[in-house]
């Protein structure tokens, strides 16, 4: 049961940094045009490097 | 205001002149030009490619970005870029751009609280899975300390989850018992409390059952819920202050000195003289100092045929002005035109329209109250049996939560949420929330003549009634004038191979025609009256030929896309079809027939189409009203739904349920019939509610209900009405 101690901190800290990251592509706006991203995705012009905003 | 006073470059060089504007931009010293252009066809990955390559491509544009979603383009460009510099650029790139009033587009607002619901529901995300990690491990049968810590560990994680997830919740609950109501966040609240309170209590005493997971779960859903809700509201705000965005009022005002200068509608006042150009709208009630010309009506008035002006002629705001430029006396301004004048019938039908409840609020109003005293008399019924607190609060606690209207709180926001995804995808706008409710319900749909079924552009009808050589005289002198009946006449005669005649002397003179000299002698082309033309009973121009006799081109209003096939899939679907118009008896007898429309009447005026809806109304009808102009705000407003294309005058817009954003009226059956299905669903997932809570309520009653059926009731309940919810797509 003593891996419990280890268990349980490490499952919360990863979904903290799921939370963090999902905060992060917040504010980064990324949820402003989701229609539009889905389609840029298919269009070969931003293959290198992403559109700068 | 910036975006309206912004120097114009290209479309006036007068006012870039006008010392306001210009001690303004100095005042400002604008580094950059932020431009939002309106996008209504863009659909692809291509569509945006294209987009922006032909913006960036262009001279002082910095970025351009397209959103798909909002259908706009919001442009960084140079300072002394203005938008009529830039939609020419898309125009030529194949699509369709309008101006959007960037500081009317308050989205930020709108923007900030759905990022704050986001952010919510986010939080609700996270705990929930923790929690529920937990959870599972008690349920598989964790004892003594283990099961202890996992609840402490559970309400460390929850309590603050909750507290900042569920604060709507707990706000509008507030809100509503300060006012002393009842809505359903009010039973919503004190579930998510007194599982919280009693979970806490129970852990404090090492107890078997906690209700950490049920409590944040049933936020989560909620949560999702209200976010759902909250997306088909702005995206039908956002696109609604779009459509009055695209209406950027300005006036052409003359200056002592006999200038031009460009001002905002608002600031006119009575005693200014305006310049009307041909094509353009009247912006105010005046009378017509200067200039002939013709006038358009039929926004208001429903009448195709155009009216002769010339000075002291009273023109009422909305007109549009057909060839030569007008100067108008403005005679009432703002509030005072008629214009304005018509919005008092509009609140007149308001006042009589019946005010319709929502499904969801006539099961709000009946579940409310039935939860609270089914889970006290749970409360009462256990503390009399058994004498013990603890138990007869658990058992209140579990009826709460069972009961909570997580499915309830889904089932609305979810449907409404695929229908208006789906309806926005054909191009109809869903303006207010209740709209696709009583679209479901309709037996009746009344149209409008002018603008609605046809497309306010004439059509040739008789062509083939002209020897080569008139109609050769005829292209020659039409190709010299824009008004809307030669470019009519130009297309006719070039797509039957005519050549033009070859004329001198073309000269147009607004309000009569267009005359030239042909083989020595004057032929001329316009009204009757100049032309020694005879009467005619619908919209015709008058060709004659050196002192001959004038033949009358005779034009009929050309049907708007999709007219029939609406019209035909309406009365399939059995639903009577009638049009009500204020143009003339012939005109309406006409289309009708065209159409096959049985029911028709002519000649109406604003009132009348108010009065034979609500008369309809009184006999039991749901009446679906389509309608354009002014004269139809009223029956928009008086009729169960409305719905007003987005070619509409903005105050039909503003009266109607649902805007039209396309041009074809296909969509309105497909429209009725996605209404019709999505209410199924609603009743639907009411049923699917029901039926968990009739199960899962004796069991929370009977004391039998554990928090591992709690959370399988409410996921599974959740689920399917999301998934039922989705079948709509």
């Amino acid at each position: 049961m003593n891996v419990l101690a280890y268990l349980i901190p490490i499952s919360l800290i990863l979904g903290g940094a799921g939370l963090a990251f999902f905060v992060f592509t917040l504010r980064a706006n990324q949820y402003d045009d989701p229609e539009g991203n889905s389609q840029r995705i298919l269009s070969g012009e931003y293959d290198d490097h992403p559109k700068p905003d | 205001m910036t975006a309206v006073m912004r120097p114009q470059a290209s479309a006036c060089p007068a006012c870039s002149a006008a010392p306001a504007a210009e001690a303004l931009a100095q005042a400002v010293e604008p580094t950059e030009a932020h431009i939002v252009l309106s996008l209504p066809t863009i659909h692809c990955a291509a569509c945006m490619a294209t987009v922006e390559r032909a913006l960036e491509g262009a001279p002082g544009v910095r970025t351009a970005r397209v959103n798909l979603t909002m259908k706009r383009v919001s442009i960084d460009a140079d300072p002394e870029q203005t938008a009529a510099d830039m939609i020419p650029l898309v125009e030529a790139a194949g699509y369709e751009a309008h101006e959007l009033d960037a500081t009317a587009l308050n989205a930020t607002q709108t923007d900030r609280s759905g990022r704050e619901l986001l952010m919510r529901l986010a939080v609700a995300g996270f705990a929930m899975m923790n929690v529920m990690l937990l959870s599972v491990a008690v349920w598989s049968g964790a004892e003594g300390q283990t099961r202890d810590m996992f609840h402490w560990i559970s309400a460390i994680i929850a309590v603050p989850a909750v507290a900042f997830s569920a604060k709507p919740f707990f706000v509008n609950a507030w809100t509503a018992l300060k006012a002393q109501r009842l809505n359903m966040d009010v039973p919503i609240s004190l579930a998510i409390a007194l599982a919280l309170v009693t979970s806490l209590w129970e852990t404090t005493l090492s107890g078997e059952h906690a209700y950490f997971d049920a409590a944040i779960t049933l936020t989560f859903f909620l949560l999702t819920g209200r976010y759902l809700d909250h997306r088909t509201r702005s995206v039908a705000r956002s696109a609604a202050e779009e459509l009055a965005a695209l209406e950027v009022p300005r006036a052409f005002r003359l200056t002592r000195d006999g200038e031009e200068e460009q001002v905002s509608v608002s600031d006119l006042v009575v005693g200014d003289l305006i310049r009307v150009r041909p094509g353009g709208r009247m912006p105010v009630d005046g009378e017509i100092a200067e200039g002939t010309s013709e006038l358009d009506r039929s926004l208001l008035t429903g009448e195709t045929l155009p009216v002769y002006a010339e000075p002291g002629l009273q023109v009422s705001a909305g007109e549009v002005n057909l060839t030569g430029p007008l100067t108008i006396r403005a005679t009432a301004v703002g509030r005072d035109t008629s214009l304005h004048r018509m919005a008092d019938l509009v609140a007149v039908a308001e006042s009589g329209r019946s005010r319709y409840t929502s499904l969801a609020d006539k099961a709000a109003k009946l579940y409310a109250p039935g939860v609270h005293i089914l889970s006290a008399l749970a409360f009462v019924g256990w503390l009399i049996y058994s004498g013990d607190l603890r138990v007869a609060l658990n058992i209140a606690a579990a009826v709460l939560i069972i009961t909570c209207p997580c499915a309830l709180g889904l089932a609305v926001p979810a449907v409404t949420t695929a229908a208006s995804g789906r309806l926005f995808k054909r191009g109809l706008l869903i303006k207010d929330a209740t709209a696709i409710e009583r679209m479901a319900q309709i037996d009746t749909v009344v149209f409008d003549k002018t603008g609605t079924l046809t497309a306010g552009t004439p059509e040739l009808t008789n062509l083939g009634d002209f020897t080569r050589c008139d109609l050769e005289i005829a292209l020659g002198l039409a190709e010299g004038s824009a008004h809307p009946l030669s470019i009519s006449l130009t297309t006719a005669a070039r797509a039957a191979g005519i050549k033009p005649a070859t004329l001198t002397d073309i000269q147009e003179i607004p309000g009569h025609g267009t005359q030239a000299i042909w083989k020595g002698q004057e032929v001329r082309l316009g009204r009757a009256s100049w032309t020694n033309g005879g009467q005619a009973t619908q919209t015709a121009a008058w060709l004659r030929v050196g002192s001959g006799e004038a033949q009358a081109f005779l034009f009929t209003d050309r049907l708007r896309d999709g007219a029939e096939e609406a019209v035909k899939a309406l009365q399939d679907d059995g639903m009577k079809v009638i049009l009500l118009s204020g143009d003339t008896t012939h005109a309406v007898e006409e289309l009708a027939e065209r159409l096959n429309i049985q029911h028709w009447m002519a000649e109406a005026l604003p009132q009348d189409k108010a009065g034979r809806i609500a008369d309809m109304t009184a006999d039991g009808a749901h009446v679906l009203m389509v309608g354009d102009g002014l004269n139809d705000t009223a029956a928009l407003t008086a009729a169960h739904a409305s719905i007003s294309p987005a070619s509409a005058l903005d105050a039909a817009r503003v009266a109607s349920d649902i805007v039209l954003l396309g041009k074809s009226l296909e969509p309105i059956p497909e429209a009725v019939r996605t209404a019709r299905k999505s209410t199924r669903r609603i009743r639907e997932n009411f049923t699917i509610a029901t039926w968990y809570n009739i199960i899962a309520v004796p069991l929370a009653i009977a004391g039998l209900c554990s928090p591992l059926i709690a959370a399988l009731a409410m996921s599974s309940s959740s689920i399917t009405v999301s998934l039922n919810a989705l079948r709509l797509r």
